[in-house]
């Protein structure tokens, strides 16, 4: 069986400044797989080619046996429902209740649902990330961290098989950017959410990550594939040491 | 008592009724429930949602419940949607204020946008002030944008309004004038109620539509985006930085398109004048410059440029007091227009009043 998302000799460009090319890897069900790289190498834009939002220079992207980047809008939908997504400052409407929002996809998607059951539905999520009680509250009236805890019940509004998140720690405090990395952990666990993250946080990368892709500003394109801690401890290139240990190159300690 | 689950549990099908379960338990002996679900398929948020509901029935009628048969996952979902309880408080009611109540709040608001709206005046003047003796910080090029913004690119749609409303008052005026035979009189109403009154408004309206608008969601974003504040703490005046180009170019800008509006709408009136009318160019013409006085003239860019002033600090003043969301700034280009329009119309009046009452 194919992995659950295969990405094939993918180039990535905005005209005609290539910014990665040749990317090549597949990602399992049931990973956390975490994009990492140094700033504007090109991490965010991978994983906007992943969900449909940018297209591909060159290469293509699959889901399961669909050639996604070639499939139409309709087969595209069809996939996408079963993704959600984090955008980095959550991305919520502002006109809508945290409610509201998290109703929305589910109204799109299910209307066979009463109101009342997708507002329980909503409810639930909200509670999932501990956001119990605030479904009337509107996005302006509530802090960064919560607006982005908001924002990941509404990326599981419809239990995604392929939960993608954009820098979930950045505008955290350490704390709060732990214990979402521990509530994408036991969402992973209890669910078997594929999770594909965009990150340059170390920390959370070893506590979370159990197999990687690293990003090179200089040769672009990918220089290292697999699990961090061995990524850290045994590449053979240095660049992806080094990044791994803070700049610490081939410290083999930590 | 035990419930056993079986089957996919996804949200397709919709959420199961909980209904009798719960009566079953209200009738029970038993005081712990449990569950086995070696026969439960895929599951999702609605097994969540409906397990929730059984929990919540529990602890109410303090019932037991043992979890131990439901599969792991579920459990964990469980507990992560119980580990934080609602928040005392954070639910909201909204409070239905009384009438009285009401009244007050809203006299206290109004009262706070009249003292906003003078702070921002003040700010302007000051910030003016600091222009003429050279001293105010903005980027030339801000002003020579906004000049080009608000003059050059704004001719188009100002001749479009201007043409019509020349031609529309020719028609107006020659079925009146044209039944005792004084049809070339079309040629002084055109052109005294253009220059006078008509151009400035009209292009008054016109432009709060176009650059207060944008002045408003421009500054507006800027608040959404901190770039405000970021002005504000490397001590450069948003009041400077901002709204001075954007009013100095207006107020340039306004006379100049109000002088070319008056010109274009005559030349709608003669339009109407040769076409239909059957006047000559050169009666018409003539008739024109004889009616039209540097007293009707002066009045008619002192108004253009005032309207000018009005469009540009509303436009100015909503941005700056927008709030930080998508949705402000979408009210504050709303309530910029609003606010100019409403000026505007309230100026032209009184510039009515004081032109009868010095007889000009």
């Amino acid at each position: 069986m194919s992995a659950l998302i295969g990405v094939r000799g993918l180039t990535m460009a905005y005209g005609d400044f290539v910014l990665m090319r040749d990317l090549d890897f597949d990602i399992e069900r049931g990973d956390v797989f975490v994009i990492m790289g140094g700033s504007g190498c090109g991490k965010s834009t991978l994983l906007r080619h992943l969900i449909g939002l940018k297209e591909p220079a060159a290469g293509s992207i699959h889901y399961g046996d669909v050639d996604f980047t070639n499939a139409d809008q309709t087969r595209r939908d069809e996939i996408l429902r079963n993704v959600g997504v984090l955008f980095q400052s959550g991305a919520l409407y502002s006109s809508l209740t945290l409610a509201e929002n998290v109703s929305l996809p589910i109204e799109e998607y299910l209307p066979e649902l009463s109101r009342d059951e997708v507002r329980e539905v909503a409810s639930l999520k909200l509670s999932l990330v501990g956001l119990a009680g605030f479904e009337d509250y509107y996005p302006s009236q509530i802090s960064g961290g919560m607006k982005k805890r908001a924002g990941l019940a509404r990326a599981l509004a419809l239990d995604p098989e392929v939960l993608c998140i954009d820098e979930p720690s950045a505008g955290l405090d350490p704390i709060s950017s732990k214990l979402l990395d521990e509530l994408i952990l036991e969402l992973s666990e209890s669910l078997g959410t594929t999770i594909v993250i965009v990150t340059h946080e170390l920390a959370s990368i070893f506590d979370i990550a159990t197999t990687s892709v690293f990003l090179d500003v200089e040769s672009r394109t990918m220089t290292a594939l697999g699990p961090p801690k061995e990524l850290r401890d045994h590449s053979p290139d240095p660049a992806v040491r080094a990044f791994l240990n803070r700049g610490d190159e081939g410290g083999h300690t930590a | 008592m035990i419930v056993a689950l079986s089957g996919d549990w996804v949200l397709q099908g919709g959420i199961p009724d909980a209904t009798p379960v719960l009566r079953e338990l209200d009738q029970a002996e038993s005081r712990e429930i449990g569950y086995r679900s070696e026969e439960l398929g895929a599951w999702g948020s609605g097994l969540l949602t409906f397990l929730l509901r059984i929990a919540e029935a529990a602890r109410r009628g303090t019932v037991g419940e043992d979890r131990s048969g439901l599969p792991e996952g579920v459990r964990g979902m469980l507990r992560l949607a119980e580990a934080v309880p609602e928040k005392a408080g954070a639910t909201r009611s909204e409070e239905e204020a009384l009438p009285l109540t009401r009244i007050g709040l809203t006299t206290i608001e109004a009262s706070k946008d009249v003292l906003a709206t003078l702070t921002f005046i003040g700010q302007t003047t000051v910030a003016f002030g600091r222009f003429l003796v050279g001293r105010a910080s903005y980027r030339r090029a801000d002003f020579w944008i906004a000049v080009e913004q608000a003059g050059v690119e704004a001719m188009p749609i100002v001749a479009l309004v201007s043409f019509l409303m020349g031609v529309i008052l020719a028609f107006v005026g020659a079925i009146q004038l044209q039944q005792f035979g004084a049809a070339i009189y079309v040629a002084d109403l055109v052109g005294i109620a253009m220059v006078r009154d008509v151009s400035a408004l009209m292009t008054g309206i016109v432009m709060a539509g176009r650059s207060g608008a944008a002045y408003a969601a421009e500054i507006g974003s800027m608040q959404v985006n901190e770039e405000v504040d970021a002005l504000t703490t490397i001590g450069v005046s948003p009041v400077e930085f901002l709204v001075l180009p954007r009013v100095l170019a207006l107020v340039l800008m306004m006379p100049l398109l109000t002088v070319y509006s008056d010109f274009v709408s005559i030349l709608g009136g003669l339009f109407v004048g040769v076409t239909m009318l059957d006047q000559s160019f050169s009666a018409y013409a003539n008739q024109t410059l004889n009616a039209v006085s540097l007293t009707h003239f002066l009045p008619g860019i002192l108004k253009g440029t005032t309207y000018g002033v009005i469009v540009a600090m509303a436009g100015c003043l909503r941005g700056l007091q927008s709030g930080r969301s998508s949705l402000a700034v979408g009210a504050a280009a709303t309530s910029a227009v609003v606010t100019a329009i409403v000026l505007i119309i309230a100026a032209a009046g009184v510039f009515s009043v004081l032109s009868y009452i010095l007889g000009i």
